[in-house]
C-alpha cells in the first residue's frame, strides 16, 4: 500500500500536477498532525469553489471587469501555488495573460482549462489522499 | 537559567488556505500564532483602531507581524506603514507617543507570491524587516525565528538555544511536557526597553540576506 502511494506521488509529480510545494507540505506532518496535507488541500478545493464562481459570473458580465477577472484568478492561482498544484497555476497565468491583453475570448478559453486542470486534480488527489491513508 | 520563551506571531492573510499553512510552519518552529484575516482585524488586534492597548487584545505582546502583501481592502504595505507610525490619542485628542508606540518597533515581514522588484523596495524603505516570497517555506521561517531571538536583546543568547534545542526536541519526541515547560513569560514593555536599547532602525535589516533577485 505504502509503494502504492508513493509511486502515484511519484506521477503526480511526473506529470506536472503537483511541485516540491507539495513536498514541503508533507514534511510538516507527524503524528500530532497525520492530516495535514489532505486537511490543506480539502481547504483549497472549498475555497475555489467560491473563486470559480464568481469567475464565471464575472465572464458572463459585459462589459467585462479584467481587473476583478485578474483578481479572482489570483486569488486562485496564489492558494494552488501554496499546495503545490502546478498544471492548475499554470492555466490561472494564462488566463492572466489574457485578462492583461483584455482578450475575452482566450480568457474563456483559458478559464476552461483552469476548471478541468482543478477537476483533475482533484480526482487525482483524492485517490492519492485514500491510498495513503490506508497505508499508514 | 532563564525559562525559554515562545515567540508570538501574529500573521495576517485573506487567504485560508495560506493562512493554515503559515499558523502549521510557525507552530513547528516552537511560536504562538494569532492569524487574522484582514489588515483591519490586525489593527484591531493590536489595539490600534483607537483603542488604547499595547498588548494584543488577548493581553499577549506580539514579538512578529507576518503580512500577506495582496490583501482586499487593506493591503500589506498599508499595513506596514499604520504601524510603523502607530502614535495614540489620548483622552484629551493630543497625538503623544504612549507606551502603545513601541507596536512601531515591531518587527513587520511582507509575503507575497509576486517578485515585485519596486514592491520589495517600497516595502523595505518603509520599514518592513524583510519580503519573503510565497509560497515560504520552513527555512525561511526557522530564519525569521532566529533574527528575532537574536533582536530581543544580547542577554537572551541563552533563551535563543533554549528555544532551539526545546524546538528540535519536541519535533523529535513529541514531548507534551516540554510544550508546558516552555510556557512563555510575557515580554513586556520594560524588557523591550532595557535589552535593546538601540532602535530597531539601527539593526542590520535582514533584507541584505533576503530572497532579492
Amino acid at each position: 500500500m505504502q509503494r502504492q502511494s508513493a509511486s502515484m506521488k511519484r506521477n503526480l509529480f511526473h506529470q506536472d500536477y503537483l511541485d516540491e510545494q507539495f513536498n514541503e507540505l508533507e514534511e510538516l506532518q507527524d503524528d500530532d498532525n497525520p492530516n495535514f496535507v489532505e486537511e490543506v488541500v480539502n481547504l483549497f478545493f472549498t475555497d475555489s469553489v467560491r473563486l470559480i464562481r464568481n469567475v464565471d459570473l464575472a465572464l458572463a458580465n459585459e462589459p467585462c471587469d479584467f481587473g476583478r477577472l485578474d483578481d479572482l484568478m489570483h486569488q486562485v492561482k496564489g492558494s494552488s501555488s501554496s499546495i503545490g498544484a502546478k498544471r492548475v497555476k499554470r492555466e490561472c497565468s494564462k488566463f492572466q495573460e489574457y485578462c492583461n491583453e483584455r482578450n475575452i475570448d482566450g480568457c474563456k478559453r483559458a478559464f476552461q482549462g483552469v476548471k478541468q486542470e482543478y477537476a483533475t486534480l482533484k480526482t487525482k488527489l483524492d485517490a492519492y489522499f485514500q491510498v495513503a491513508r490506508e497505508a499508514s | 537559567m532563564e525559562m525559554a520563551q515562545e515567540l508570538h506571531v501574529l500573521a495576517v492573510d485573506d487567504s485560508h488556505v495560506d493562512r493554515k499553512v503559515i499558523e502549521r510552519l510557525l507552530k513547528i518552529s516552537c511560536c504562538k500564532v494569532t492569524a487574522v484575516e484582514s489588515g483591519t482585524r490586525a489593527l484591531q488586534y493590536l489595539g490600534l483602531d483607537g483603542e488604547k492597548s499595547s498588548m494584543g487584545i488577548d493581553g499577549l505582546k506580539v514579538n512578529l507581524i507576518l503580512t500577506d502583501y495582496s490583501m482586499p481592502g487593506m493591503t500589506g504595505y498599508e499595513l506596514l506603514k499604520k504601524i510603523k507610525s502607530s502614535l495614540t490619542v489620548n483622552d484629551a485628542f493630543i497625538l503623544v507617543e504612549q507606551e502603545s508606540s513601541v507596536l512601531s518597533k515591531i518587527p513587520v515581514v511582507i509575503m507575497s507570491s509576486e517578485k515585485i522588484l519596486p514592491r520589495i523596495d517600497r516595502c523595505l524603505e518603509e520599514g518592513a524587516e524583510e519580503f519573503l516570497l510565497k509560497p515560504v517555506k520552513l527555512s525561511d521561517v526557522k530564519r525569521l525565528r532566529d533574527f528575532i531571538l537574536r533582536g530581543e536583546g544580547d542577554d537572551n543568547k541563552e533563551t535563543e538555544k533554549n528555544i532551539k534545542q526545546v524546538c528540535s526536541r519536541k519535533r523529535k519526541f513529541q514531548d507534551d511536557l516540554a510544550t508546558q515547560s516552555m510556557l512563555s513569560a510575557v515580554v513586556t514593555v520594560h524588557d523591550i526597553e532595557l535589552s535593546s536599547p538601540e532602535s530597531s532602525e539601527s539593526q542590520q535589516p535582514l533584507s541584505k540576506q533576503s530572497k532579492i533577485g
